[in-house]
């Protein structure tokens, strides 16, 4: 930290009112997402050099409609600002404004005012004021509102030039309140300013509405501050109302005066135009899915050929590491352990960049409200919302990036019901194992003539994945309670031309968090698991050359002799004992140690069980194609049966399995990332295994 | 008492109050004030959500939301 504190300005605004996009003009890619410690809120901050050289924080806090918050993010807004002592306190702020809708976002605006923080004031969207033929007299409603007012629009950037200069001298503002709270609850007011030593109305008078939610108060003095309430007969809700009525007042006084009207109004604007379309109740539906369907196919589709490239890249790295370095442990850590953990985070970026470039075009476009209006009353019977849409359909090409969309879900528990189910719908992880277990097991046949009963299986191995999220969903609606009351109060906001910029930068920062926060776990777990499968106790792992020796006739060349003592070592691993330790377990499912130590390396992700069968059955690294694994398993015998090991029934209860078990350790990362804790992702594991377990058990008891 | 959701498409009324105080101070921070011009823009295909015109932008709220706001009688 340097002696010199930087200038901490926080940028606060409705949401649509241009807040980020006027962020990232001021920032360039001078930012970082953090996040408020202890809460799930993501912390947006970044640095701007200011004409006078120095150097500006800025912090761009969650969009709110007023200082009353609704949800999380509004909250960590009320406590940054009304926390003198919270370390992201701003010494200044801009507080950003539509200018083509000033009557609403002023009220934000007089509640800031009235905490005496130097301030100013930023009318963004000129030029749909302008389009809307909105005369704005910029002086007369500077003088009106006692504030610096700068117009700006952050579609072209006009403005910005100006700001930065008001910022770098001292912000002068008028001291008097905008709004004479005080008249409300003057006995109140001037007890709480007493006991905590307060300079302003306001603020004393948001401790006595908010002393529940201020974390940063202590319990006495919540409980001091109730007494004062009690004892003047202060009452939360009718003085709000009385409060939010009296700026209104004064509010659209002051727009009258300042704002003509030039424009004729009942003509349908164009954005009310495009709504009749895209709430339409045949083309609404038709829009909706194709984006979905093109979202989904590009996640699938787009990102495979990045995905290779990345793969293949590391695997080069991998290979040159293992020559370069002498052979030995620390090697085999960092080509085995590491690198493949490192492979594992980074090749899921182009999936993240796909999903969150078009959900980044959605929102800026505006579409994003309107898609979460359609589908809201058909979600709301799942406990989900109209916005837990797009990550459910994204999560069947990938979960990772499907729970770090949920972000947008102002609802916590909305939100949280989202995080959870979304990994049931079947990922493309998924695939690589249902194709070669329906490969295996279900013969080609023909339903009806037309349907090929592999195809079938496929679809409905996606249907159960489909309908356990649904169904989860549903149950825990019933289980989650919440104090917070969810409101479906949203904005439409007007249709906007994407900016590439905004769009990009999003891009840029989902991609960063995921490799920063959940690469540290999936690395993690990517070395555990490799100790596990590299190291044994027994004797028979220590001289597993010895042993694999005796067994093999002499003939073998030395690529089949490796070939077995990888099998061999990794059957008396650690991981290989608990194969076998879990055997009893899993036997009811008519598995045997073999499949047990696949579903556990598989824990790494989904795909790892092909591998691991391949090493189990003593096939080459170079033959590893599905042909070869295919038969080798169908030629394998269950030893207590003396047929086949792979019947109908073993292969569909372990695609059941892996419909519905977690078996992906980034997507456990991501949520513990999500949800700021462990708890959820250990909830997740337990009850997705469990449903997993019970729901092959009951396959496998069918089939046989 | 008329609300909100008993207008027609297009139709436009007079705010007068609300039947749920927690939620009114939700929405009058939202605009939707007593003695402001309200009208029906859009129904939601299923019947719900519907979005209004309120102080010159667009809101969408569930109809439970809705019925909570009561109209002038015509």
């Amino acid at each position: 930290m340097s002696a010199k504190k930087n200038l901490k300005i926080a940028l606060v605004g409705n949401p649509n009112s241009g807040k980020t996009t006027l962020f990232n003009l001021l920032t360039g890619l001078n930012q970082r997402t953090g996040n408020f410690p202890g809460v799930t809120v993501d912390k947006k901050s970044g640095t701007m050099k200011l004409p006078n050289g120095k150097q500006a924080e800025l912090i761009d806090l969650p969009g709110t409609y007023s200082i009353y918050p609704k949800t999380l993010d509004e909250q960590i807004v009320q406590e940054v600002l009304l926390d003198k002592d919270h370390d992201q306190h701003p010494d200044t702020i801009i507080v950003v404004a539509d200018a083509s809708n000033l009557k609403r976002n002023l009220l934000l605006f007089t509640q800031i005012r009235d905490l005496n923080i130097p301030m100013v004031l930023v009318l963004n969207m000129m030029d749909v004021a302008d389009r809307r033929q909105l005369n704005i007299d910029l002086r007369g409603l500077s003088i009106d509102l006692g504030v610096k007012i700068i117009p700006t629009n952050s579609h072209s950037g006009a403005g910005v030039e100006a700001l930065k200069n008001i910022l770098s001298q001292p912000l002068i503002h008028s001291k008097k309140p905008f709004y004479q709270v005080k008249s409300l609850a003057e006995k109140t007011i001037e007890d709480i300013k007493t006991e905590f030593n307060l300079d302003e109305d306001y603020r004393a008078y948001q401790y006595a509405q908010q002393n529940v939610r201020l974390k940063f108060l202590e319990e006495t003095e919540r409980q001091k501050i109730e007494e004062i309430k009690k004892e003047n007969g202060f009452y939360d809700v009718p003085t709000q109302s009385q409060e939010t009525l009296g700026r209104y007042a004064l509010i659209s006084d002051i727009v009258d005066r300042n704002i003509k009207n030039s424009s004729e109004s009942g003509k349908p604007t164009l954005s009310q135009r495009i709504d009749r379309v895209t709430t339409h109740k045949v083309f609404g539906y038709l829009i909706f899915i194709s984006l979905l369907m093109l979202i989904f196919q590009a996640i699938f589709a787009w990102a495979e050929g990045p995905m290779d490239i990345i793969e293949g890249a590391l695997a080069s790295f991998s290979n040159w590491v293992k020559g370069a370095l002498p052979e030995g442990v620390i090697n085999d850590l960092i080509t085995d352990g590491i690198i493949a953990g490192l492979a594992g985070v980074l090749v899921f970026i182009p999936q993240i960049a796909i999903l969150f470039g078009f959900i980044s075009l959605l929102e800026e476009s505006g579409y994003m409200s309107r898609a979460v209006f359609l589908m809201d009353r058909v979600m709301r019977n799942f406990g989900l919302n109209g916005k837990s849409v797009v990550p459910l359909v994204s999560g069947m090409a990938c979960a990772i990036p499907a729970i770090m969309a949920t972000r947008n879900i102002d609802s916590w528990k909305d939100r949280l019901i989202t995080i959870f189910v979304t990994p049931f719908m079947s990922c493309s992880a998924r695939l690589p194992v249902y194709t070669l277990l329906i490969a295996l097991v279900v013969p080609d046949h023909y339903v009806l003539g037309i349907f090929n009963l592999k195809g079938l299986v496929l679809a409905a191995l996606y249907l159960l994945g489909f309908f356990a999220a649904i169904l989860s969903a549903w149950a825990m609606k019933f289980i989650l309670k919440t104090k917070t009351r969810g409101y479906f109060i949203m904005e439409l906001p007007g249709y906007k031309i994407p900016q590439w910029k905004n769009v990009g930068l999003t891009i840029f920062e989902k991609s960063k968090t995921f490799v920063v926060e959940a690469g540290k776990v999936i690395i993690a777990i990517s070395i555990l698991l490799w100790v596990l499968a590299s190291y044994g106790f027994s004797d028979k792992f220590n001289n597993a050359g010895t042993y694999v020796k005796e067994q093999l006739p002499p003939n073998t060349t030395d690529a089949e002799y490796d070939i077995a003592i990888n099998a061999y070592k990794l059957e008396h691993s650690i991981i290989g004992s608990f194969g076998k330790f879990i055997e009893p377990a899993i036997e009811p499912l008519g598995y045997d140690w073999k499949i047990g130590i696949a579903l556990i390396t598989s824990f790494a992700a989904r795909e790892v069980f092909v591998g691991t069968m391949s090493t189990i059955y003593s096939i080459g690294a170079d033959e590893e194609d599905e042909l070869t694994i295919r038969e080798k398993l169908s030629k394998e015998i269950n030893p207590k049966t003396g047929l086949p090991m792979y019947t109908m029934a073993v292969g569909f209860s372990l695609m059941v399995f892996y419909a519905f078990a977690m078996q992906c350790m980034s997507t456990v990362a991501v949520v513990y990332r999500e949800t700021k804790g462990w708890k959820w992702p250990i909830i997740q594991v337990v009850y997705m295994t469990a449903v997993a377990y019970l729901s092959a058990l009951v396959t496998y008891q069918i089939f046989t | 008492m008329r609300n909100l959701t008993h207008l027609k498409i297009h139709e436009k009324g007079i705010i007068k109050g609300f039947t749920d105080e927690t939620l009114s101070v939700k929405l009058m921070e939202m605009g939707c004030l007593p003695g402001t011009e309200v009208s029906l823009e859009l129904i939601a295909p299923l019947g719900d959500p519907i979005a209004i015109e309120v102080a010159g932008y667009q809101l969408s709220l569930r109809k439970t939301e809705a019925s909570s706001i009561l109209l002038e009688e015509a």
